[in-house]
Order: structure tokens, then sequence, then C-alpha cells
């Protein structure tokens, strides 16, 4: 392996790990201001709790978020040098941004909600939340545009011998980036709901605080079946952006080789790479994926054969991960229509079955998310910039096979050790169940 | 000509954001590597926590901020800047993942085993960001071995890890590290109650002469070891930048006698951000020159975005940079008050 194998891996290590912790936080920051605005509207103190125990949760989860996140910026420049300086111009833009923007009011919001029970009004203390949302938010908004931009390169040329930006309006209305933004914040809600669901369905199973369950449970129904339908919804919009501007994904996500029109979607289907074709089509449903990528069951869908072999992706992983990322995708929406009906029956917790298949559906979401992301960068190769600059041109030129050699181990032992850490101490308080002690809020109760 | 004046506006600014970042995590990195020091007891470990606990999050952002404004505003610095220096990021980036997480993760258990190994993890993590901070800029200063052809985009670095651990980079090193040890030092002090209190700031104290021999050795060995005086020859008015640094240096002993701790810190504040604007200035125009050839310089001119962006990112600037400072002060004064002993008995969302 050289260095640029070895960077390659290290950006998918560092960022399959970040992308663990940030869906989460996305959703959770939501639900957990959501149930902070019920407690301070009824004065209701399962509210609450509520938010106390979710919170609890959300920040062993937001912890690692934060940290990984530096290392995605750092490593533009330590590994990807010659595309920084190429690209710079108009990536680095909206990463400042984001930071300036977003980051800044997340951090300082989130240390005003973990520290300021009994510091501020209940409505200051709510607004702080609602804010670490909206900044959260905000920062998947500007990370998306960027890489939208990578995806779908708009508003700049290519002068003094790299990418300038000559247009912002562009880079900020890029569809890509804001279909992508759309389709990523509503996955984020998603593992969110399914977060809730599980640990609630877990402690329902053992007759534990059953109406705080319950209640949870419902909000996190109901907020994961809007969810889920949305993340359907915009997903089918974003492929329709894919195929336009990025066939050559597009044709990787289907596995489709030969340019067709009425082109068919085989739901068994296993693709062939050397011998270009697929060695397994069968049950064949006729003008699907021209009806998904063009919204048009006669449009051409051009195939694989069409590019250069040295222009498309490996079909084969893209392939799998975007069948797995639709089949979970289709099962969100039933589970948590599911759900939803139950949760409004008043013995949700009888319900012994139901409860320990959301449990064990826990863990989907996320690694719905991560095929996702699988799609989008796996499906991009050879490109690191769609069309403009190739992956293997953009690696750091001073950095030798030994350093991101030593670098991508030590993250992977470090990253692992606290993964399990993580892991460990989210399950650890997610079983030990919400507190009656509300210390740190006494003081507050006058000053509401 | 215009272009010229976004460049130097943008430079201003790198070195403003370095210098407030160096200030701010400065006292939370001080108060993390001098815990072990400064605390007798598991509770007073909690205190010097907590004191830093809503705050330490805001702070690094100046630093992911520092970082997102050298790749919009000078790409070519950003990408040689991060790739030459690559293991030494790469020891500052394992060290701020494990202090943030070790802030988060120490009381999450009730176990003595854990909370020691989260300490020392705490004091190594926050021990090596304030050296290696020193050590790169000390090599900034002093300019690395770099050749770089920009009108071809070739760039070669000849170093390593070790080539940055050279006398004058160690020496910065060590004067970060003093800076801030007195600095974090003196926040413990204004931030605790009782006995803590008063053990910070004798702390801070007795090391403020080995600070001050370190700084003087630094300005010393600057002379021949770096090019930094040049601008100062050239343009005598920017002498008052290391003016108010060493006055600032000064006053931090003046106030530490009296007793006086807040002002201490504040002029502590002022010693940091200037000893950064020194050095910054001093650079001019160039953000990391080359120590083998002059032309090989990484400078405002060639190293820079084009002028839309540099406009584009002065009018982000410009709007959002005073919103965050304005909420940075209001959360600052809302934790003015010290944490005590009580303060985390009592509370069970403190760290």
């Amino acid at each position: 392996m050289d260095a640029l194998m070895l960077s390659r891996l290290q950006f998918a290590v560092t960022g399959m790990f970040h992308f663990i912790f940030v869906p989460l936080t996305l959703g959770l920051s939501i639900m957990i201001a959501w149930m902070e605005t019920r407690y301070v509207a009824t004065g209701d103190e399962m509210w609450l709790r509520m938010t106390k125990f979710w919170g609890k949760l959300f920040l062993i989860n937001f912890a690692l978020g934060v940290v990984t996140g530096i290392t995605m910026e750092f490593q533009f420049g330590m590994n990807w040098a010659e595309y920084s300086r190429y690209v710079g111009d108009i990536f680095g833009a909206p990463l400042a941004i984001e930071a300036t923007v977003a980051f800044f009011m997340e951090s300082v919001f989130i240390g005003l909600w973990i520290f300021g029970w009994d510091k501020v009004s209940k409505k200051v203390h709510l607004l702080s939340i609602w804010l670490v949302a909206i900044a959260t938010n905000l920062s998947a908004l500007w990370i998306l545009l960027a890489n939208g931009w990578m995806q779908n390169p708009v508003g700049y040329v290519i002068r003094n011998n790299r990418a300038e930006m000559v247009d912002f309006t562009a880079l900020i209305t890029n569809p890509y980036g804001l279909i992508k933004f759309g389709h990523q914040i509503v996955s984020g809600y998603t593992v969110a709901a399914f977060f809730v669901m599980g640990i609630a369905a877990w402690h329902l199973l053992r007759k534990n605080e059953v109406d705080f369950f319950k209640r949870s449970f419902r909000q996190a129904a109901l907020f994961g079946l809007v969810s889920a339908i949305l993340v359907a919804g915009i997903g089918d919009m974003h492929a329709v952006e894919i195929a336009k501007v990025q066939p050559a994904k597009f044709a990787a996500m289907e596995s489709i080789w030969e340019t067709q029109k009425n082109a068919g979607m085989n739901l068994i289907l296993l693709p062939d790479e050397k011998r270009e074709c697929n060695a397994i089509e069968r049950l064949c449903v006729p003008n699907m994926v021209s009806m998904l990528a063009f919204h048009d069951s006669t449009a051409e869908v051009k195939g694989l054969k069409d590019f250069p072999k040295d222009e498309r992706p490996p079909v084969l992983p893209v392939f799998l991960s975007f069948r797995l990322m639709v089949g979970l995708g289709t099962y969100f929406i039933l589970a948590s229509a599911l759900a939803v009906l139950l949760s409004f029956r008043k013995n949700l917790e009888d319900n012994r079955m139901f409860l320990t298949v959301l449990l064990f559906s826990l863990p989907l979401p996320y690694i719905a998310n991560q095929l996702g992301w699988l799609v989008a960068e796996v499906g991009r190769q050879p490109w690191i910039v769609y069309g403009v600059l190739k992956t293997a041109a953009a690696v750091s030129k001073s950095v030798s096979t030994l350093q991101v050699a030593i670098s991508l181990a030590g993250f992977t032992i470090l990253y692992g050790a606290l993964g399990v850490i993580d892991i460990y101490l989210l399950g650890k308080y997610a079983r030990k169940g919400p507190d009656n002690d509300l210390s740190g809020i006494i003081n507050v109760q006058g000053r509401g | 000509m215009e272009a010229n004046v976004f460049q130097i506006i943008w430079f201003a600014v790198w070195g403003v954001l370095w210098g407030v970042y160096f200030m701010l995590d400065g006292f939370v990195l001080g108060t993390g590597f001098m815990s072990g020091f400064l605390a007798k007891n598991d509770t007073e470990r909690r205190v010097l926590i907590n004191t830093v606990g809503p705050v330490w999050d805001g702070n690094e952002v100046w630093l992911v901020t520092a970082g997102g404004v050298t790749f919009a505003a000078f790409p070519t610095t950003y990408a040689l800047m991060f790739s030459n220096l690559y293991t030494a990021l790469l020891l500052l980036l394992f060290s701020l993942i494990v202090r943030g997480v070790a802030f988060e993760f120490r009381g999450k258990m009730d176990s003595a085993g854990w909370k020691s190994g989260w300490d020392m993890a705490l004091t190594v993590s926050s021990f090596l960001p304030a050296l290696l901070f020193g050590v790169a800029f000390g090599n900034i200063f002093k300019g690395i071995p770099m050749r770089n052809d920009f009108a071809t985009a070739n760039f070669a670095y000849d170093g390593s890890l070790l080539t940055l651990l050279n006398p004058y980079g160690l020496l910065t090193g060590v004067l970060f590290v003093m800076l801030f040890a007195v600095h974090g030092s003196l926040y413990a002090a204004i931030k605790t109650t009782g006995e803590l209190s008063d053990r910070a700031g004798q702390m801070a104290a007795r090391l403020w002469l080995p600070l001050l021999v370190v700084a003087v050795a630094f300005l010393g060995y600057s002379y021949p070891a770096t090019k930094l005086y040049s601008n100062y020859i050239s343009t005598p008015v920017l002498i008052f930048l290391p003016l108010v640094a060493v006055v600032s240096l000064l006053l931090v002993k003046v106030f530490t006698s009296k007793g006086r701790l807040h002002m201490a810190f504040l002029f502590s504040c002022l010693t940091i951000t200037f000893v950064c604007f020194t050095g910054v200035a001093g650079l001019f125009p160039n953000l990391i020159p080359s120590s083998l050839d002059p032309l090989s310089n990484l400078t405002i001119y060639n190293s820079s975005s084009s002028l839309y962006t540099l406009k584009l990112m002065a009018g982000v600037a410009v709007v959002f940079v005073p919103i965050v400072i304005c909420y940075k002060i209001w959360v600052y004064r809302i934790f003015r008050g010290r944490v005590s002993n009580e303060d985390v008995l009592g509370n069970h969302e403190a760290y």
C-alpha cells in the first residue's frame, strides 16, 4: 500500500468513525429541545426528567462527535495538500463559514446548557438547547454544501493553476448540496428516533418507569415516522439529481452496464465487474430505473460501459451499499408507522415481540447512514472533485507512506479505544434509567 | 492594489485569531496540565475541571476557525503547513481529542482507577499542545526547510519531526508552556475558592521568574535564529507590540504580588496575545518563511485566495464575528462566579 491508499483508508476510517456520532447529535438535539419546551410550557416534571435523561446520553455522544470533527478539518491539509491548494479558494470558504457561523454557536451554548441549570432562567436555558440544535443542523448545511461542491462543482473557474470561486451564490444554491443536506438531516433524525425507541423498548420490556418510557417512545415514534418518510422522499430527489449530474455513479448504484431506454430494475442482481455485466438478474420490474432516475418510464439511462474504465467507480460496493440502504429505509418507514400505531394503545409494554424487534433495530439507522456515505464517496471515485480533480492527484506529496501508516494505526487504536468506552458509557447510563434527583436545577424553580 | 489590501487584512485576522486562541485555550491547557500540582484531592480536581467546563469547547473553536481561515484565505499555506508539519499536527490532534473526552468522561464512573487514568490523560493531553504549538510557531518564526516553486506549483519539504526539535523551536515550546502555566494558575486562582485558590495564586507567583528568564532568552535568541527583528528595524512604530507584551508581563508580577489576581490574569491575557502578535508582525509579509531560500517563502501574496474569496470572507467575518464575540462575552459573564467544593459536590450536572 502506498501513501495514497493509506490516506484514503485513513479518511474513510476517521470519517466513518466521526459519523457514528454526528447523526444522533443532529436528531437528538431537536428531540431534547422539544422535551424541554414541553417542560417549560407545562411545568410537568416528567418532561424535565426526560430532558435530563436523554440529555445525558446526548452529551456522552456529543463529546466524541466534537473531538473527531477536528480531525476531519485538519486532514484536508495533512493528507490532501494538493487538493487543499487546488480547491481551497472555493472549498475553504464553507468550512471557515461553518466554524464562524455554526460551530461557535453550538459549542458556546452547549456549555451554557450543561452548566447553566441554576445560573439562568428556564426560558434562557431552553433557548440555549434550541440554539445548539439549530447550530448543529446549520453546521451540517455548510459541510454538505462543501461536499456538494465536490460532487457537483459549480461557481468556479480554473485560473492560476487552481479552482477559483467566481460565484458564491451558485455554491450555496447548489441543488446537489441542498438536497444532500435535506437527506442527511432527516437521516440523522431517524437515527435519533430509533435510538430513543430502542432504549425505551429495553426499559418497557422490564416494566421499568413505564410512563416515562412510553411517553419517550411515542415522541420518538412520531418523529421517526415523519423523518423516515422524508428520508425516502428527499432520497428520491437525490437519486434524480445524481442521475443528472453524476451518471457514472448512478449507473453503479443500479449496476446498469448498457445504456438503455425503459430501464428496468432487477430485484435480485449481482454485478460482475470483470465481465462488465451482471452475473445474476432476476425479478425485473419494468421501467423502474428509468422512473427513479428521470421520473419518466421511457427515459434513457446511461450504462457504465459508456464511461472509460478508469472513470468508473467500483461497482459492487456502491451497488450493494445503495440497495441495502434503500431496503433499510423502507424498513424504517414500516417499523416507525407500526410504532406510532402501537404507542397510542394502552398496553404498549405488553407487546414484547415488537419491543424486542425495535430494541434490535437501534443500530440499523446508523448502518444506513454509513452506507449512504459509502455510496456518495466511493461512488464519486476516481474523482475527488467530480470531473475536475482525481483523488490520486490530490494526495500530499511531502507525506511519506510510513507517516500515514503510523497515523492510520494511531487513529485506529485511539478511536477504537474511545469507541469502546463511549458505547460502554452510553450503555451504562441508558440502562440506569432516569434520575429522580433533580439537583442542580432546584434553585431555578423560583426564577422561571 | 486592492488585492494587497485584502491580503493584509486577512494576514491581520490570521494573527488575531491565533492570538485570541492562545489566550483562551492557554488557560484551559494551563489549568489542565497544572491541575496535578494545584489540586490535592478528587474534589479539588473536579473544581478545576468545572472552572473550564462551560467554556473549553467554545475556546477550542478559535483553533478550528484559525484553521478554517488559513484554508479559505491562504489555501497554499494551509496545505503546506499541515502536510509539512504532519507528525507534529498528528500529536496535536490526538492530544486535543483525548483532552476533550477526558473532561466529559472523567466523572462518568465512580472508580479511583478510572479517575486517575483520566487525570493522567488530561495532564499529558494539555501539556503536549502547549509544547507543540510553541515548537511549531518557533519553527514558523525561524522558517522550515521547504523549496516551493509557485509558478509550476511544485512544493518540496526536506524535514521531519526531528527537524522541528531544534534549540530555538524547543525554547519557544518552553516559552508557551511557561506562559500557559502562569496563565492557567492565575485562572484557577480567580475561579476557585479557599486553599485551592491560594495555592494557585502562589504557584503563579513562583512560576513568574522562570517565565521571565525564558521570555528574555527567547527575545535574545530570536535575533540570531530568526529574521523577526527586521520588520521592527524598518518600521519602528511596530515596537509597541513587544512593548505591550513586556510591560504586561511585568504587570503580571506587580499585581500577583499585591494579590490583585484578576488584574494579573488580565495582563497575562495581554502578554500571551501580544507575544503572538509580536511574532506574527515580525513574519510579515510571510506566513511561513523557508529556511532554505527566500523565494520559497509562503507569503500573503503568493499563497492567498482570489480577491473574490477574500472579499466574500471579509463580509462574512464583519457580520458574524461581532455576534460571536457578543454571545461569548455574555456566556462568560453568566459563569463569572467562582466554583467551590460545595458547588461540584451538590451538582450532578457538573463534570
